[in-house]
């Protein structure tokens, strides 16, 4: 449990003259849910990115997996969902999903196996021969979650998993996110809603490509004397201009 | 098996797409059926007055492929030239033609030029035999479609090829899918290589039918081997593929990659042979050679029209391998912006 799954050791970014990342120190562990919180720009998804292989620091390193990033073994291990769908909506939700899989090298009776599992988490199983097209916001949202489950990730990294999503069906996910994490699965989730927040097991607080906290939820509360995330964010040196 | 996911995925895309397979089989042979009828069409038959030619000399004629019209005098046959009734007129003035003609249009100078010289010349049989002209390539039923066809086959396939490819890469990278396909372990050069072989095949199927079509159907010229013809074909689109997928990284939505078609596609026609290079400005007469269908354009004529086999086609169908495997590589450069790995 106490294995690090992620090591962020120094980690600067910068685009241009612009900076989005500011000496990032943060150590994941094992079999977490580790929640990244920060209103929109703080930086959460270049850092997630990187985490995922798809951008490298311009300074320091991610050590995932035991492995500095990027490296394909790695990120074979690792699952990942971006904030856009990401889903070819002119094929069914099967073919999407036997696209991917192949693309992991799962074939043969486990790949059927496979999407039936993820499909089931999902709650989509009755919707699997439908073509993208025809699904809801929120259907393409969980297919999309249930791509990226397909090769039984040892990490999932989430980027806004629930944006726009209704309490129910962010409900849904959620439980969905517990029962992976019961099975071993680390998750890091972005996101910028404060109540999601409450349901990790630690928080990293994130302003201007800063880490600005780093705790459980009621540790953080209890370091400001704050009741809500939301104050003890204010307390930390973010004044919440959104949401 | 990666790139076989990512082949079977383009393929089911595209056969989805029945309105975009329609265009892409439909269109050209609309175009090509419009063009035949326009440059293929029955020759023109000239009008010509005869000012009072003696009935000895008009009866040695062969009078076949002209409408003759036959005046007194002068006057009359001009008043005709100048409202267009006729194109042209002969007077004999002791025993010598002289030509008058309506002179406006250079094809009907032409073809009605033509028409006496050959008429006139049958005349003078005790001097020369008739001319035996023979062909070394070609034949005097060739029209100006046989020429160009080759040409315009291999615009068509390289200019559909290449809008699909590039659009269809730029909703790979705006939907997001792009950077799906690269956090999982596909190799970027599996992923342009997925591409190259899908459209592979769709562009096999597509040019199959519409060679089959202008040669069988519209009676284009064909004295080489089909499987020549589909080998340039399949090089050219090749490197239409590559270089669309590369110009679409420049672009930003599907507009911006239909804006490239006046910049990267139209100037090869020009310099593909469908006007004569030998008469380009010499500042500009490099360009040729830096445009792939300039080299199909010629291979395609070396087999069509001129029957060529091997030998004298696989240096163009190298080159144009060779310009896919060039813009294969700054593909898999260009990925780089989205995975270093």
């Amino acid at each position: 449990m106490n294995n690090f799954c992620v090591s962020i050791k120094d980690v600067t970014k910068h685009f241009g003259k612009h900076v989005v990342l500011k000496n990032i120190h943060l150590d994941i562990l094992e079999g977490e849910i580790f929640g990244l919180l920060g209103p929109s720009g703080a930086g959460k998804t270049t850092l997630v990115k990187e985490l995922s292989g798809l951008d490298t620091p311009t300074s320091g390193e991610n050590i995932v997996l035991g492995q500095t990033m990027p490296k394909l073994d790695v990120i074979n291990r690792i699952g990942y969902m971006a904030q856009s769908d990401a889903l070819y909506e002119d094929l069914s939700a099967k073919e999407n999903l036997q696209f991917f899989s192949s693309l992991y090298g799962l074939k043969g009776m486990k790949l059927k196996e496979r999407i039936q599992e993820v499909m089931k988490l999902v709650d989509l199983t009755e919707h699997v021969n439908k073509l993208v097209s025809d699904y809801s916001g929120g259907m393409k949202r969980r297919l999309s979650l249930a791509i990226a489950l397909l090769h039984e990730p040892e990490l999932l990294i989430l980027d806004e998993p629930t944006v726009g999503i209704d309490p129910v069906l962010r409900k849904k996910i959620w439980d969905a996110f517990y029962q992976l994490n019961e099975q071993g699965t680390t998750i890091i989730v972005t996101t910028h809603v404060m109540d999601e927040a409450e349901k990790c097991d630690r928080l990293g607080l994130m302003r201007d490509g800063s880490l600005i906290a780093v705790g459980t939820p009621s540790e953080l509360k209890q370091h400001t004397n704050s009741a809500t995330i939301e104050e003890a964010f204010l307390v930390y040196g973010g004044d919440v201009d959104e949401n | 098996m990666r790139i076989k996911a990512l082949t079977i995925r383009i393929l089911r895309q595209i056969i989805r797409d029945k309105r975009s397979l329609g265009m892409l089989i439909v269109a050209p042979i609309l175009v090509l059926t419009m063009l035949h009828l326009v440059f293929n069409g029955d020759s023109y038959i000239p009008k010509i007055g005869f000012v009072e030619v003696p009935d000895a000399i008009e009866e040695n004629m062969d009078l076949g492929d002209a409408e003759i019209t036959h005046y007194d005098n002068t006057h009359d046959a001009q008043v005709d030239l100048l409202s267009q009734e006729i194109d042209g007129y002969i007077t004999l003035t002791s025993g010598v033609p002289s030509i008058y003609l309506e002179g406006s249009d250079p094809t009907v100078n032409g073809e009605t030029l033509r028409w006496i010289q050959s008429t006139f010349a049958s005349l003078q049989e005790s001097l020369t035999e008739d001319l035996e002209v023979s062909y070394l390539h070609g034949s005097s039923e060739m029209g100006q479609f046989d020429y160009f066809g080759p040409v315009l086959l291999g615009f068509f396939v390289f200019f559909f090829v290449f809008i699909i490819a590039g659009v269809s890469f730029i909703r790979e990278r705006t939907t997001g899918t792009l950077e799906r396909l690269l956090s999982t372990p596909l190799r970027k050069w599996e992923i342009v290589s997925g591409y190259v072989i899908g459209f592979g095949i769709v562009t096999m199927i597509q040019s199959t039918i519409i060679a089959a079509y202008t040669i069988y159907v519209l009676d284009m010229m064909m004295e080489g081997s089909f499987f020549y013809l589909l080998l340039i074909i399949l090089s050219l689109s090749f490197t239409a593929l590559t270089l669309g997928i590369l110009i679409s990284s420049f672009a930003n939505n599907e507009l911006q990659m239909i804006q490239f078609i006046p910049v990267i596609v139209v100037p090869q026609v020009f310099f593909s042979g469908l006007f004569n290079l030998e008469t380009i400005s010499n500042w500009l007469s490099w360009i040729g050679p830096i445009t792939p269908l300039y080299y199909a354009a010629e291979a395609l004529r070396d087999v069509m029209v001129r029957g060529f086999g091997w030998n004298e086609i696989y240096m163009e169908i190298c080159v144009l391998l060779g310009f896919s495997a060039l813009f294969m590589i700054l593909n898999i450069l260009a990925l780089r912006k989205y995975r270093k790995i």
